[in-house]
């Protein structure tokens, strides 16, 4: 096991590798020019060639993937062209709030998904399966940024419960910065939610009706035991993967949940960054994010060993 | 108390059950009444559909949820009515009282837990012990039932084992609290022909050695004769013979169970020197469909005894000889006929 993940680990340096390519080359390929926006309006093409010199934009295409790539390797991802910071500094400023929103969307959605598809299977084609399965649709119908502003406008302005937009540090307190998760945690992780209790339902309808299943009830086992250790553990190889998968959609979601709610976090620094075309920070932005999604991925299929004795690695 | 004979531990009554499906209401078991002694191994045999899987479930209520149902009826054990207990009465009853092994040892056993949990949690669940000792009690119904170097493999998952292997954790489950009534579903048909006696054998041990009542469901003839002390054959739905082991294998009187009897493979050594082999003899035409109320006889379409009084009236059980029960208006012109 330890070997496994060892070799995985391992394995993540050609998928950044290849990673970072693609991200080098699609950017600049990408119509769009950084120095024009420097420059402003009012600037003359001769203002904009000193800026790309400036920049070192104007050099060949591979001698800026060398140099970029060679920094890369130390640990180094560049210096944002706007703002002057190192793009390692920018990202470290912007992390915390971007990690606590995601793992919030994720514990909140988990932990009521997991139990209505659970309930829709036991349920199955009663009332309440079809209210859970009707949540989902809905969930999967309603666009973040719709969720977002009705939750504000019930919550936040109507009731007044929570507050409208802003991100509270957790040095500042627990109690504010909770408060300050809980919208756009429900706004973000409704799909997640809906998504997971779908297939949570799916996986779970099909082990129910296993021979194994009826052999636990031949045991007069509590309906709990039956349901949650002899038919979830059975059913969880699906939904694990489906968790994993969905951390992908999170982190599309992030972007649009902090600009909906004003949070800055690496989503709005992604916003901001692209629009303007700093090179250097999208590029440190999506291989953080693609380094988050090969750990997730390589916890997922580790997990995968946890849950089926069958699976070896 | 009553006559001679004990008061019986397991008294099923006029038990129909009925699945409620698209295709109309199919009546799986419709009216059946057998009794089970103490220590007593019951056959019940029939072909595929014929409701005897259905009759074992019902005993457990374990009928597929909003599917089947037990319409009317009663299952008695030890004179507690079972068809309306409680939900969790019945739960305490189940894998205590009453325990069932299943045909499919494949995968009846849940694969993501070991088989010392899935004996154990049975233990714990009934006899009120703690998990340290429940898992005592793995190892040494593993013991029980031959699985070599028991200590070790309770910690083994259930695709570690063979079919053979796994029926034995099975039975070890079914065991692990003594119950009174032992209900084994096909418990050798997945298996192969050596494995099956070996299982036969164990089954026949360990019930010798727990004074527990076996109901054993088959269609194998070869099964029932080598471990029942009275048989039931089922047909359609009905019970339609119900005899002493011996007596039945001398003397069938249903024209069905003739049938089967004639079914089974036999060696013809004589014929086999002459170089001719006997085909085997099939019962004709098939099991009528269950959705559709059956007029007569359900055995008469397929019948060459069968007359008009057959196809338009059910024959009710008459007990020609004393302890044989057959359902036919003819058993007693058969009989005289095959004994004369």
């Amino acid at each position: 096991m330890i070997a496994y993940i060892t070799r995985r680990l391992l394995a993540t340096v050609p998928v950044m590798l290849t990673v970072g390519v693609f991200v080098f080359f699609l950017l600049r390929i990408a119509p769009g020019d950084p120095a024009a926006i420097i420059a402003g309006d009012n600037a003359t093409s001769q203002d904009i060639e000193n800026i790309r010199g400036k920049l070192g934009l104007d050099r060949p295409m591979i001698e800026q993937f060398v140099h970029w790539s060679w920094r890369l390797l130390q640990g180094d991802l560049g210096i944002s062209i706007f703002s002057n910071l190192p793009v390692t500094t920018l990202i470290a400023q912007r992390m915390e709030p971007t990690i606590a929103l995601t793992i919030s969307t994720l514990m909140v959605a988990v932990a009521l998904a997991i139990p209505m598809g659970v309930l829709a299977a036991w349920k199955a084609r009663t009332l309440v399966d079809r209210l859970v399965m009707g949540f989902a649709v809905l969930g999967f119908a309603v666009p973040v940024f719709v969720a977002g502003y009705v939750l504000i406008y019930i919550f936040s302005v109507q009731l007044g419960w929570l507050p409208v937009q802003g991100y509270r540090p957790i040095g500042e307190g627990f109690w504010p910065f909770a408060q300050s998760l809980v919208l756009p945690s429900i706004a973000l992780g409704t799909t997640y939610c809906a998504l997971i209790a779908r297939i949570t339902r799916a996986s779970m309808l099909e082990v129910l009706s296993q021979d194994y299943i009826r052999t636990a009830e031949s045991k007069g086992l509590a309906q709990r035991r039956v349901l949650l250790l002899h038919a979830l553990k059975n059913a969880a190889v699906p939904i694990v993967t489906v968790i994993g998968i969905g951390i992908a959609l999170l982190i599309s979601g992030v972007v649009i949940t902090e600009t909906v709610f004003n949070i800055p976090g690496l989503g709005r620094l992604t916003v901001d960054a692209v629009l303007k075309r700093d090179y250097p920070i999208v590029q440190g932005l999506i291989l953080v994010f693609a380094f988050a999604k090969v750990l997730v991925n390589l916890t997922v299929d580790v997990s995968y060993a946890f849950l089926d004795p069958r699976i070896r690695y | 108390m009553q006559r001679n004979q004990p008061a019986p531990l397991l008294e099923v009554d006029n038990l129909h059950c009925h699945f409620f499906t698209l295709d109309g209401v199919v009546r799986a078991v419709d009216g059946v009444s057998f009794s089970l002694q103490r220590g007593e191994t019951l056959g019940i045999v029939g072909e595929s559909g014929c409701g005897k899987s259905v009759t074992a479930m019902s005993i457990l209520r374990l009928l597929p949820k909003g599917l089947g149902r037990i319409v009317d009826g009663s299952v008695k054990l030890e004179g507690r009515e079972l068809t309306t207990l409680g939900d969790a009465d019945m739960r305490s009853m189940r894998g205590h009282q009453v325990s069932m092994i299943f045909q499919e040892p494949m995968t009846s056993l849940n694969p993501v837990l070991t088989v010392g949990l899935q004996i154990a949690e049975n233990v714990e669940r009934h006899l009120n012990v703690g998990r340290k000792a429940a898992m005592e009690r793995a190892v040494e119904m593993l013991r029980l039932v031959k699985i070599p170097d028991a200590e070790r493999r309770v910690n083994d998952y259930p695709h570690q084992f063979s079919g053979g292997m796994r029926q034995r954790v099975m039975i070890a489950i079914a065991l692990s609290c003594n119950p009174q009534v032992l209900i084994a579903d096909e418990p050798t048909t997945a298996l192969d022909v050596t494995i099956q006696a070996q299982i036969l054998d164990l089954m026949l041990e360990l019930k010798q050695k727990l004074n527990t009542a076996i109901i054993m469901i088959t269609h194998d003839l070869g099964v029932i004769a080598e471990t029942a002390q009275r048989v039931l054959v089922m047909y359609a739905g009905r019970k339609v013979e119900e005899a002493p082991v011996v007596e039945l294998f001398q003397r069938p009187l249903h024209p069905y169970t003739q049938g089967l009897m004639r079914a089974r493979p036999r060696l013809d050594v004589e014929a086999e020197e002459q170089g001719r082999r006997p085909r085997l003899q099939e019962i004709q035409g098939m099991v009528p469909a269950l959705n559709r109320p059956i007029l007569g006889c359900a055995f008469a379409p397929r019948c060459g005894y069968a007359t008009d009084r057959c196809r338009s009236e059910a024959p009710g059980l008459t007990e020609p000889v004393p302890g044989h029960l057959v359902a036919c208006w003819e058993a007693t012109k058969i009989a005289g006929m095959g004994h004369a």
